[in-house]
């Protein structure tokens, strides 16, 4: 059997300074090597792993052949954003994990071969498919994260006229705030923001829908309404000390960091603190980044503390090698108590204590117990929650008729209709965070049950 | 996007009144709340309140002290030049009901927002009692704006220049002990100010209104970082505010909050200037 093909990555003691890209992404030659090892199989059990059945051996198909040009369109008929779900992916847990191939040796990469060739194409120039003839219908889109982008692409395809409403400076939610430079450089979210627009939809920036407009006065204007407002409220662990200076929500912390470009303080106006010991609290890819982004900015110790072991790990596994291959230190097993300042507001240290695993939980992960008399501190100066967010009520809380469940997540079916006659709702706004591609799934769902509704009308 | 600068005057030394082009924002404003820019690309975001609007015309009113980078370059640009995004209206209106007597504190460029307070209230039927401070008389903001819809108006001036020699909380304070009878007091300024404010007229049980200025990054409720604590309960301002019950807030925080980022303000302030006019170092 064909030996798995190594990603080519920046050496870790230099990017652990850098902001630059970590994988540098295969060659022509490792892509065509990599893409020969899939067995083409009958009943492609991969594509089951994927939550927008993307045709992967179809692909690999052309990828093996060197016929890049087919390979992208092949995919772009289910993925709007190859270029980003090939790398932020949890392909382990998905794909990847039931590629048949993993059962006795290595996977086929199937995320890094999509990362492949849509960097292929789109330093070739990025084509635009055909639109479908205008319906006359108008859909607005709240929300520019991948539920959002999706379902805007897709009802544009479709022939209707949308509108995509976001809150902040810069369009592609989570993706521009949140996930750093180093794994999902900006500007490929921007080349897939144009793409959407090259589509025909309309992107309106700095429109927080909510206070500027409400869901209801879209309504009235527009045919159907998209809800893809995400679940950005930054969620804390109302510990003693969390409003200490130096205690960041890790949505803060990011959004400093890769939105305002505060790691270019001042040629950036945003300042950050730089910490020279830092803490972060958490054990997902929003850890993992907020670790990764406070080494870079220059911290000299670099701790996470997560309250289970590793394989209960939420973040990618990818990402979780690449922190320890950095230096990031990790303390499993352990779950803050408190945040100890110095009298004058500043953070000076984390208490924390030991935990142990009991029996799973409804989750089917290990519900964690403290270990009494474990108690023990840990320096640092900067300190970054990093345990979970949920939707933002912003939307819900001006909308009459929308019921939310008592998550504050937005109560939908299957194809994104919620309560409210004409609104539609999909993401991490209905199902909390979740990840990329189950967001897109979403809004491809929708955009299909919103083409239904408005021709129906 | 981008938005235009309709005119700009300096009121007096260092605060300034914009107007922008934002007919969107103009026709949902309400006082009390506020918006967010970001002069360009490189900027900041920061927030500043909504002084006044004009629906018909499409415009918002902003009043601004320069006392940092971003006030600084903001007060440089002029008639014609543009913001790059400016976004609003974001937090809470002010809750304006007829209660019977209001006083209306504004300290220092605090007096613009309570400007358009000033004039809802007296709208909606109450009797307006405006205390207006600065620390000199040649810095006191809109007087004549005030006075205009104002049953009565004092002025305090820190150095004794103009109107009384003290501060606004010892007019407060003389009403609340003549035994004015007074239903409701809105106090907007420094932090220093609402502290003291709110230390007075807390025991006569009289509800106190402030609006916080945390310091803000998205003003959506997203980041956290306008966090401040509330009868002991954390709240974001930009969300859950900018106006809170005075009596309930830990201004202690807050100050220390406005401070985290000083070193890092002194040095965009410093290489600002360094940058327009020419440098010495
Ligand atoms: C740091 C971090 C790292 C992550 N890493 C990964 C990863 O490696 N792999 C993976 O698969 N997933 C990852 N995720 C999760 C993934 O990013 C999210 O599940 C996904 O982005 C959800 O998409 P969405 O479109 O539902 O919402 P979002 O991406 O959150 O987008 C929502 C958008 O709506 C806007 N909005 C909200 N309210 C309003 C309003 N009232 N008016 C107008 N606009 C509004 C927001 O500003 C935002 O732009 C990560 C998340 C974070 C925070
Ligand atoms: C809801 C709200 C309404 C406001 N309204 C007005 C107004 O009408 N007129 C006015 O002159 N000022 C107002 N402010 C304060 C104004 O936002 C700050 O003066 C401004 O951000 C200073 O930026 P700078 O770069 O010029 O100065 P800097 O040197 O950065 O800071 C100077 C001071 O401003 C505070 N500050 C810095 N950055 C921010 C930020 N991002 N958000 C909030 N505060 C910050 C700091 O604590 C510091 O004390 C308001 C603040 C809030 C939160
Ligand atoms: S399961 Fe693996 S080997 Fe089979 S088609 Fe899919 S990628 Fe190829
Ligand atoms: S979109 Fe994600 S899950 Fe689907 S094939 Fe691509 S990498 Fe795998
Ligand atoms: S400014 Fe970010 S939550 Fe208030």
């Amino acid at each position: 059997m064909l030996e798995r093909q190594k990603m080519p990555v920046q050496e870790a003691k230099k990017r652990a300074s850098n902001f630059d890209e970590v994988a540098l992404g295969f060659t022509q030659e490792q892509a065509i090597e990599e893409a020969k090892r899939c067995l083409q199989c009958k009943k492609p059990s991969c594509m089951t792993g994927c939550p927008v059945e993307v045709k992967i051996p179809a692909f690999l198909k052309y990828v093996a052949e060197g016929d890049f040009d087919s390979a992208i369109k092949e995919i772009k008929i289910d993925n709007a954003l190859p270029a980003v779900c090939g790398r932020v992916c949890p392909q382990e847990t998905q794909c990847e994990q039931v590629c048949v191939l993993g059962k006795k040796g290595a996977s086929v990469s199937i995320g890094r071969l999509e990362r492949f060739v849509s960097d292929h194409e789109r330093k070739k120039g990025v084509q635009v498919p055909e639109k479908a003839k205008p319906s006359g219908k108008k859909v607005a889109v709240v929300g520019s994260g991948p539920a959002g982008l999706t379902a805007a692409a897709d009802l544009s395809k479709m022939g209707h006229s949308v509108t995509i409403f976001e809150a902040l400076h810069e369009a592609g939610g989570v993706l521009i705030y949140g996930i750093p430079e180093f794994r999902l450089p900006k500007e490929i979210v921007r080349a897939e923001v144009e793409y959407v627009k090259k589509l025909g939809v309309t992107v309106l920036l700095d429109h927080v829908i909510g206070k500027i407009e409400t869901a209801d006065e879209l309504l009235s204007e527009f045919d159907a309404v998209f809800l893809g407002t995400g679940a950005g409220l930054p969620v804390f662990m109302n510990i003693d000390g969390e409003n200490l200076n130096g205690v960041y929500s890790a949505n803060e912390f990011l959004t400093r960091v890769n939105l305002m470009k505060s790691y270019k303080f001042p040629e950036y106006d945003t300042p950050i603190k730089k910490g020279k010991r830092v803490v972060v609290v958490g054990g997902g890819n929003v850890a993992m980044d907020s670790a990764r982004c406070a080494l870079r900015l220059g911290a000299s110790d670099v701790t996470i503390v997560y309250r289970r072991g590793e394989d209960e790990m939420p973040a990618r596994a990818e990402e979780i090698e690449h922190a320890k291959e950095e230096g990031i230190i990790f303390r499993l097993l352990t779950n803050p108590v408190r945040i100890i300042g110095d009298g004058k507001n500043w953070v000076t240290h984390v208490e924390c204590i030991n935990m142990h695993l009991c029996e799973p939980d409804e989750s089917g992960r290990c519900r964690p117990a403290a270990t009494p008399g474990t108690e023990h501190k840990i320096e640092a100066d900067v300190v970054v929650i990093a345990i979970g967010t949920s939707p933002n009520p912003l939307v819900p809380r001006t909308t009459k008729g929308l019921e939310i469940t008592k998550h504050g997540t937005i109560v939908a079916k299957e194809n994104g209709e919620t309560t409210k006659k004409g609104v539609y709702a999909g993401g991490d706004a209905i199902t909390g965070s979740a990840t990329v591609i189950s967001a897109m799934g979403a809004g491809k769902k929708a955009a299909r049950a919103i083409d239904e509704y408005i021709r129906g009308k | 996007m981008s938005f235009e600068i309709l005119d700009k005057q300096e009121l007096v030394p260092t605060i300034y009144l914009m107007n922008i082009a934002a007919p969107r924002i103009a026709r949902k404003a309400q006082p009390g709340q506020f918006i967010m820019l970001r002069i360009d690309e490189n900027g900041e975001r920061i927030p500043l309140t909504i002084a006044d609007f004009d629906r018909k015309k499409g415009t918002i009113t902003m009043i601004f002290q320069a006392v940092g980078k971003t006030t600084m370059q903001l007060a440089s640009l002029g008639e014609g030049d543009e913001i790059l995004d400016f976004i609003g209206p974001l937090g809470n209106p002010a809750h304006i009901e007829k209660v019977g007597t209001v006083i209306l504190i504004g300290g220092g460029v605090g007096v613009a927002p309570v400007f358009p307070q000033a004039r809802a209230f007296r709208e909606a039927g109450n009797k307006i009692i405006s205390i207006i401070g600065a620390r000199s008389a040649n810095l006191l903001l809109w007087e004549e704006r005030m006075r205009a819809v104002s049953d009565e108006l004092f002025i305090t001036t820190d150095d004794g220049t103009k109107g009384h020699h003290g501060f606004v909380t010892d007019i407060v304070k003389k009403l609340l002990e003549e035994g004015t009878k007074v239903d409701r007091v809105v106090a907007i300024g420094p932090p220093v100010m609402m502290r003291a404010v709110a230390g007075v007229t807390k025991p006569f049980n009289l509800k106190t209104i402030v609006s916080l200025n945390s310091i803000m990054v998205d003003g959506t409720g997203m980041c956290g970082a306008c966090r401040v604590l509330v009868g002991n309960e954390t709240k974001f301002a930009c969300v859950d505010g900018p106006e809170f019950d005075a009596h309930l807030v830990d201004f202690t925080l807050l100050m220390n909050r406005l401070a985290i980022y000083q070193p890092e303000e002194k040095m965009a302030f410093e290489k600002y200037k360094c940058e327009r006019e020419g440098c010495k170092c």
